[in-house]
């Protein structure tokens, strides 16, 4: 496995630098209105945005303006639906990594750069690297840790959920 | 592990909708226009893998950052193994947690087996979050601990064999 299944792993990234952190939007009510309401129970139906505009005191077409407006400023990430990956038959699976400072830009753009790891986190722990490995079966991602292990030369603590509890989380604006 | 497998009607409706839902009147009529089928059967489709837990939800995904909510915190417990699962029940159900798993611990580096994501605008108010948690797990909490992020170092969305 170690034996060069990747030809790029080494390849220097600049991935180990957080993306930068926005500063809050500017939003006023009715935005604020939009996002408290929306972020689920979008309808499916001929007219979504017709049905819901009226909730928010807006024609459909000023909803949809709107909607744009804040997916362009950067204050939504997206709009749609959010599937669930491990109801389609794909795996994901936490992982963390105890490095040590002097080591921690080079490993951690080393994991970056593999294209399974979807979620990447520097955390104040002495596990302070925190990933999410993600592919089409849980082989797959184990694999992908395997190869980490061995290329790293440091340990990668699996955190597979038993079970998922249920949770709405409605981020207040 | 509840897999339900894919048809080729639900991956075409993953890639068409990857980057979300077009900005028109009748979205789904789009959608149904650029994948080729009819708009009742792509309504009718994702209708059933909502129902199914398929789909979590459809609606707009904030940018937490850009709402101010700037400390993300993953506390972590330590819980009896026999009342993990009624108090993580319990605990997902708080409206500032956004994630709440149980797995496995690493001993000894990992005591913890309850892993519950908080979202505040300051740490102090992640803390007084997670304080309301230890109350509500009492005695049947061991030991636990607040991970903050210092950094998102990589961030991609789902990603699917297509």
């Amino acid at each position: 496995m170690a034996g060069g299944r990747r030809g790029q792993a080494h390849r220097k990234t600049s991935a180990s630098k957080p993306i930068a952190a926005r500063a809050p939007a500017q939003l006023d009510a009715i935005d604020r209105n939009i996002l408290n309401r929306l972020q689920g129970g979008f309808p499916v139906c001929e007219r979504p945005f017709l049905a819901v505009a009226s909730t928010v005191g807006l024609e459909e077409d000023e909803l949809i303006k709107r909607i744009g407006r804040l997916l362009e400023a950067g204050v939504l990430t997206r709009f749609g639906p959010l599937f669930n990956a491990d109801r389609m038959g794909g795996a994901n699976v936490l992982a963390a990594m105890s490095l040590p400072e002097a080591d921690f830009d080079r490993i951690a753009a080393f994991v970056n750069a593999q294209p399974e790891i979807a979620h990447n986190y520097r955390r104040e722990h002495a596990l302070n690297l925190w990933f999410v490995g993600a592919a089409e079966t849980p082989e797959k991602v184990e694999s992908t840790f395997r190869y980490i292990e061995s290329v790293s030369g440091y340990l990668v603590y699996r955190f597979p959920k038993e079970r998922e509890f249920f949770v709405e989380l409605k981020l207040e604006a | 592990m509840d897999h339900t497998a894919l048809t080729p009607l639900d991956l075409a409706l993953i890639g068409a909708t990857q980057t979300g839902l077009p900005l028109t009147p009748r979205p789904y009529h789009a959608i149904a226009e650029q994948i080729g089928v009819s708009a009742e059967e792509v309504m009718a489709r994702l209708a059933l893998m909502q129902e199914s837990g398929a789909i979590r939800r459809i609606g707009l995904v904030p940018n937490h950052y850009a709402l101010g909510y700037v400390a993300n915190g993953m506390s972590v417990w330590d819980v009896a193994d026999d009342r993990v699962d009624e108090l993580g029940e319990q605990i997902g159900r708080l409206a500032f947690v956004s994630h709440c798993y149980r797995r496995p611990r690493r001993l000894p580096l990992w005591p913890y087996n309850l892993f519950a994501m908080l979202h505040g605008k300051t740490r102090e108010i992640v803390a007084a979050y997670a304080e309301e948690i230890r109350a509500l797990l009492g005695e049947d909490c061991q030991a636990s601990d607040i991970l903050y992020s210092r950094g998102i170092l990589k961030k991609t969305g789902l990603r699917i064999a297509m």
